[in-house]
């Protein structure tokens, strides 16, 4: 589950950031503003009758996913992601956490504009890579109107483009993808070992207390990993192992959630384990969930009163001041994990030119004491607004 | 005191003397000097400051892109866009489509009537130009991307007279839009009015789906800029043009050059007629003071101390009035500025406010400039005095033998073939150099014979008069004629101000004319309708060209559609207008010139165009000759292979509205080539009896009438000729200033003679002669060297009128005219300065026979 949720709640600190950062001359934060359309209910002018506001299709229960027409982009939902994260291993045996996320975003604004430059749907893309020699994330992002070929998301499978940013599923279901950033390079293919993991009831997963707040939402643990990555210039070859969620949803959080905290795990016994859970205001659980699944597909979800998310250890960023739990405890009924990062620094922080801030990062996780896989961890809403 | 010292001492002293003496003419020199240095300064810095402003708007609209691609036309095909996009040397496109868009009500003043508009790809243009980035309410964010919103510059918000949240009305072709005013602007130029749209909401409210003006390029690093730029522009094909920044900068410095430098000339202008001054007061001051000098010279002073000593004077008077024409100069220029922008009545650069620098290299020069100027006007009369015999010099009368080396005739002579030869030549840097120093050459060569000329004039005069009666006048001439040197710096004065007055008035007079006889040529038709002043107009439909067809009482309607091309980066675009031309009669519509191909001669096989004299000039595009024009339909590939259409310049004509260049099409030929079937302007002929009025008000209460603007040729007409006088209103504060100086000239002199003719004047009183007749002959000789002032004046000054006329403009404008004559605004002015120059001799006479006469005489024995 996924992290742009977190941007929309950070999105209410961002635009407040991001507000500051253009009066003081700094780039306008298209992110935030993707964003925005995600968080807000567009406030289009009524008193023109000739608009044609687009209808964003509900999330309802009972809805069998099906595949392949469900790995590809679903436009009439206001938002949607693609969101890859894992673990990697250099010739030197050096581990590596990596994150290639695209986001499409349908701003609610007049469909009849024939323009081809008409912004309907928005593509957001970010990349992380997390190297411990490193000491922090090294990130980029980008956004673009769909349009032009340049920007694309495709019905039917998985295929999404944003300029040279792309990921497209193969006919034998392999996962392509390449990302040129500013400090880093990655190609990988992304080769499934399991069948798509449907969380809730059967890909039907809330979010809320509310029936509405849900999306739709299958992950595919167990990624097998081959690329190259190009830093400074070197290319070198590396293997690992990823996760991939896919989730599309209109009316997604609860008024009151103030962040989350997600996880996702592959198991080293082949098992693969997600939770996350939606944080109110004053930190409390507003709703949870965690679904195991074991090797032989047979699932186990939790409700959410068996998903507890205890905070071990925190760590401040010296960068936005936030505090987050990077060593946290999760209890799935009797069962306890224990999640432990690859290096403290992994957030992201992107208000220089996006303005997005959430932490994302690789962790080893324990299974009630011993060591039983790696995962990505993920908190957003740490970032408190400015009080000024 | 060491007698060096004591010298500079002494040199001082007698400078405080000759100085207190002469107050004002001292003051006068200063002031000629300090005015044109003031002029040329201020001319310079504000278009310096206005210049720079321009370019650095233009600059911060195209962000920090490498290069730009545009088309020929002003919009072209967005298909091109992801093909750029696309390319791996090619880091980030940026699509733009940048309007200017009409603004209702304001068509009427042409510098208010469009609003530019930039439609934006936010994602895209925050990066490669941030400073053009809109800033939305907080809880707006996304009207960044809303088809309703505009973000305006603070300086578009404030001529707009709205603010966040106001509703901005505007128009396109005949449709009225309705923006919402979302917020400013992220940084903008002061005065700079501008608007920012997301670019799908402004292709669409504007009626430009699926066009873009240009793309801006960031290069992936390490590429190549002028090798890929080159790559690029061969495989964009002739309908593109490659630009980089640089080029932009060229265009506006190649569209306000000649305007620029035209100033410039007649700044200096003024500085030589303030040059003339110090030169007359210099030269009389050394006759004056020409026994002083030589009693110096008896009592040890060397040639060199006294040669020093008068260059010293000078320098101090050349030094002084630059200095204060510095600091004049940077307060009009700060006023002029404050008071009109930096658009000194040429329009190049409206809209922008520029702030001004003081700019201490052009100072210096400017200072030194005044400098040598009077230096030069101080040299030969210094050289003169220092060159004397003292015993000579001591006797009185001696004072015409100083200046007789002014009679040489050759120098002038030299001048004047110089100056013939160098008006044949061509220009340099498409400027007028040559025709500007050929005007130099004649003032100086015209000036120089004077002496020779009015002593043998008057001499001849004296020997017709002798067998006339009159005392009088046969004294006035006689001086004249036997001390030709004094009066020749009068006369001087008198012939370079009367010159120049009239080389200017000849010169705006057939302008004018010339303007004037054009519009009547060019506005044949009673009624003109426009759906928009400028830019891009969306112009009529088919549908509401049929509407405005069917008035009553119109018996001929023609429709124009105009747009503009760009044929060379470096230059301002070229004007394409598309109308029914006759092409067995294309005269009966167009000013042409005798560059005209026989229309029987016209091929088959090319589609004929007219052009105007400046593509001439600037592209070669003479009658007869085969040319390339990147029109035709807006075809999405670049090099589609297609074969161009060719052209033939079947014609050139007069076109007193754009310097730049502009092509005359016939508009079927247009249609067929673009299936543009669009127009913006008709011209409508009215049957015998029908009011323009009745038409008006008809066509008005069409649907789209409220969009409309009509207008009459004579309204037109009186626009221009107000445009036209009010930017050479300038020249006209010229020639006063010119009238003042010759007038100062002639005062400075008489004055100075008639104190050195104090005994003459008491002789004549002894030998019977009564004040007021003397005073007659002081009248008489001031009234005979003004007219022979006058007339060698208009020689000298027609002469230079042929040059601005035949040379200067075409060279730095591009157009040819027709001379005229402003003979009666000329014979006033004529009249007038003979009046004011007898009286003002008469004025300065007076002081020299108000003493006693037998003082007069007994003072100098």
């Amino acid at each position: 589950m996924p992290s742009p949720d977190r941007e929309l709640i950070s999105n209410s600190h961002l635009g407040r950031a991001g507000r500051k950062h253009a009066a003081g001359r700094k780039v306008f934060l298209p992110l935030s503003l993707s964003l925005a359309f995600i968080t807000t209910a567009c406030a289009a002018s009524p008193d023109e009758p000739s608009r044609v506001l687009p209808k964003f299709s509900a999330v309802v229960p009972g809805v069998a996913l099906s595949f392949p027409r469900d790995f590809g982009a679903h436009p009439t939902f206001r938002t949607e992601w693609w969101y890859v994260t894992g673990w990697l291993e250099t010739p030197e045996k050096k581990p590596l956490g990596f994150q290639v996320t695209f986001f499409r975003a349908a701003t609610g604004l007049d469909t009849s504009n024939p323009s081809r430059f008409a912004p309907n749907q928005l593509i957001i893309a970010h990349a992380a890579l997390s190297d411990p020699a490193i000491g922090k994330l090294q990130h980029d992002q980008k956004s673009a109107r769909d349009g032009f070929g340049l920007a694309y998301t495709k019905v039917g499978n998985t295929d999404v483009r944003l300029d040279d940013w792309t990921m497209l599923r193969e006919e034998n279901g392999r996962y392509q993808t390449s990302i040129n950033s500013r400090d880093f390079s990655l190609h990988l293919s992304l080769t499934p070992t399991q069948p798509p993991m449907k969380q809730g009831e059967n890909g039907f997963s809330r979010k809320g207390p509310q029936p509405e707040q849900a999306s739709y939402y299958y992950s595919e643990p167990h990624l097998e990993v081959a690329g190259t990555i190009v830093r400074d210039g070197k290319s070198i070859a590396i293997s690992g192992n990823a996760w991939l969620d896919h989730e599309w949803s209109t009316a997604y959080l609860d008024p009151d959630a103030d962040g989350w905290d997600w996880v996702g795990v592959n198991l080293d016994d082949g098992s693969a384990l997600m939770a996350f859970q939606i944080r109110g205001k004053d930190g409390c659980k507003i709703w949870a969930y965690a679904g195991l699944r074991d090797r032989s597909g047979k699932m186990t979800l939790f409700t959410p009163q068996e998903v507890n998310f205890e905070p071990q250890r925190t760590w401040r960023s010296p960068r936005t001041g936030a505090t987050y739990p990077v060593a946290m405890r999760i209890r799935t009924g009797t069962t306890e994990w224990l999640l432990t990062p690859l290096q403290d620094d992994q957030e992201l922080d992107s208000r220089e030119s996006v303005g997005a801030v959430y932490w994302e990062g690789a962790v080893t996780v324990t299974r009630d004491g011993a060591p039983a896989g790696r995962g990505y961890f993920e908190m957003t809403g740490y970032v408190k607004p400015l009080k000024l | 005191m060491t007698a060096s010292s004591s010298r500079s001492t002494l040199g001082l002293w007698l400078l405080s003397g000759e100085w207190r003496a002469h107050r004002l003419q001292i003051a006068v020199a200063i002031c000629a000097i300090a005015l044109g240095v003031a002029l040329g300064f201020a001319v310079h810095l504000i278009n310096a400051a206005a210049f720079n402003e321009f370019s650095a708007a233009a600059r911060s609209l195209s962000g920090q892109s490498d290069l730009q691609v545009r088309g020929v036309q002003s919009t072209f095909d967005e298909s091109l866009y992801p093909l750029l996009a696309q390319r791996p040397e090619i880091e980030l496109a940026n699509p733009v489509l940048e309007l200017d868009v009409a603004i209702p009500g304001n068509s009427g003043d042409r510098r208010n009537a469009t609003l530019k508009i930039l439609g934006l790809d936010i994602f895209r243009a925050a990066i490669i130009s941030p400073d053009v980035i809109g800033i939305p309410d907080e809880d707006r964010l996304f009207d960044m991307l809303e088809d309703d919103a505009i973000f305006l510059s603070p300086a578009a918000m404030g001529w707009l007279k709205v603010k966040r949240g106001d509703t901005l009305q505007l128009r396109v072709g005949t449709q009225a839009i309705k923006l919402r005013v979302a917020g400013g602007l992220v940084r903008t130029r002061a005065g700079q009015r501008l608007g920012v749209m997301d670019i799908g909401a402004a292709q669409w409210r504007f009626q430009r789906l699926g066009q873009l003006s240009r793309i801006e390029l960031k290069l992936v690093r390490g590429i190549d800029h002028d090798r890929f730029k080159t790559a690029l522009a061969r495989d964009l094909g002739e309908r593109y043009l490659v630009t980089e920044t640089a080029d932009q900068e060229a265009r506006v410095a190649n569209m306000s050059r000649a305007y620029r430098v035209n100033l410039n000339m007649l700044a200096l202008v003024a500085l030589f007629t303030g040059a003339f001054l110090v030169f007359s007061t210099q030269a009389l001051s050394i006759v004056r003071r020409r026994s002083q000098f030589a009693l110096l010279r008896v009592i040890g002073w060397t040639r060199q101390q006294l040669l020093r000593q008068i260059l010293l004077e000078g320098a101090l008077l050349g030094s002084l009035g630059s200095l204060l024409g510095l600091g004049l100069g940077y307060l009009a220029a700060a006023g002029a500025i404050y008071v009109f922008g930096g658009d000194l009545g040429s329009g190049f650069f409206s809209g922008v406010k520029p702030r001004l620098h003081f700019d201490s290299l052009a100072a210096s020069v400017f200072f030194l400039l005044g400098l040598a100027v009077t230096l030069l006007g101080s040299a030969a009369p210094a050289a003169e005095a220092a060159k004397a015999k003292p015993a000579v010099a001591l006797k009185p009368g001696s004072e015409d033998t100083a200046l007789s080396r002014l009679a040489n005739p050759w120098p002038a002579l030299t001048c004047l073939g110089l100056g013939a030869l160098f008006a044949g030549l061509p220009p340099v840097f498409e400027l007028p150099v040559f025709g500007y120093l050929a005007i130099a050459l004649l003032l100086i060569g015209g000036i120089a014979l004077m002496p020779r000329l009015s002593a043998s004039i008057f001499s001849m005069l004296l020997s017709m008069m002798r067998r006339m009666s009159g005392t009088l006048p046969a004294l006035a001439l006689a001086r004249l004629a036997n001390a030709p040197n004094q009066a020749a710096i009068a006369l001087g004065g008198i012939v370079s101000s009367f010159s120049l007055v009239v080389a200017m008035a000849i010169m705006v007079a057939s302008f004018r004319v010339s303007v004037d006889d054009w519009l009547r040529h060019i506005l044949p038709a009673d009624l003109y309708v426009q759906t928009t002043a400028a830019g891009d107009a969306r112009g009529l439909y088919p549908e509401e060209m049929k509407s405005i067809a069917a008035a009553p009482g119109v018996s001929r309607i023609d429709f124009f559609r105009s747009s503009q091309i760009m044929l060379d980066p470096a230059r301002p675009a070229v004007a394409l207008t598309a109308r029914p031309i006759d092409l067995t009669d294309p005269a009966s519509i167009l000013p042409l010139t005798a560059d005209v191909m026989e229309p029987s001669l016209l091929p088959e096989d090319a589609i004929p165009i007219w052009v105007s004299e400046a593509m001439v000039d600037l592209y070669g595009f003479k009658a007869g000759t085969r040319v390339d024009l990147p029109l035709g339909a807006p075809g999405p590939a670049p090099s589609s292979g297609r074969t161009p259409p060719a052209f033939i310049v079947a014609g050139v004509w007069r076109d007193y509205g754009r310097q730049f260049g502009a092509i005359q099409m016939r508009l079927s030929d247009y249609r067929a080539l673009t299936g543009d079937q669009k127009v913006n302007d008709a011209a409508l002929w009215l049957e015998s009896g029908v009011k323009p009025e009745q038409v008006i008000t008809w066509l008005k209460r069409l649907p789209f009438g409220e969009a409309l603007e009509f207008s009459t040729p004579g309204e037109i007409r009186t626009l221009s000729l107000n445009i036209f006088d009010r930017s050479f209103a300038v020249t006209y504060l010229l020639e006063g200033v010119a009238i003042i100086i010759g007038l100062s000239g002639v005062a400075a002199s008489f004055s100075a003679q008639t104190l050195a003719r104090a005994r003459e004047f008491g002789i004549l009183r002894h030998i019977g002669m009564t004040r007021g007749q003397i005073l007659g002959m002081l009248g008489m000789e001031g009234a005979c060297l003004t007219a022979l002032g006058i007339m060698f004046g208009s020689m000298i000054g027609w002469c230079i009128s042929l040059i601005l006329v035949f040379i200067v403009n075409p060279q730095s404008f591009h157009w040819t005219m027709q001379m005229s004559l402003p003979w009666r605004g000329l014979a006033a002015v004529a009249l007038t300065l003979l009046a004011l120059a007898s009286l003002t001799a008469l004025m300065s006479g007076r002081h020299a026979v108000s003493g006693k006469a037998v003082r007069a005489v007994r003072e100098d024995w």
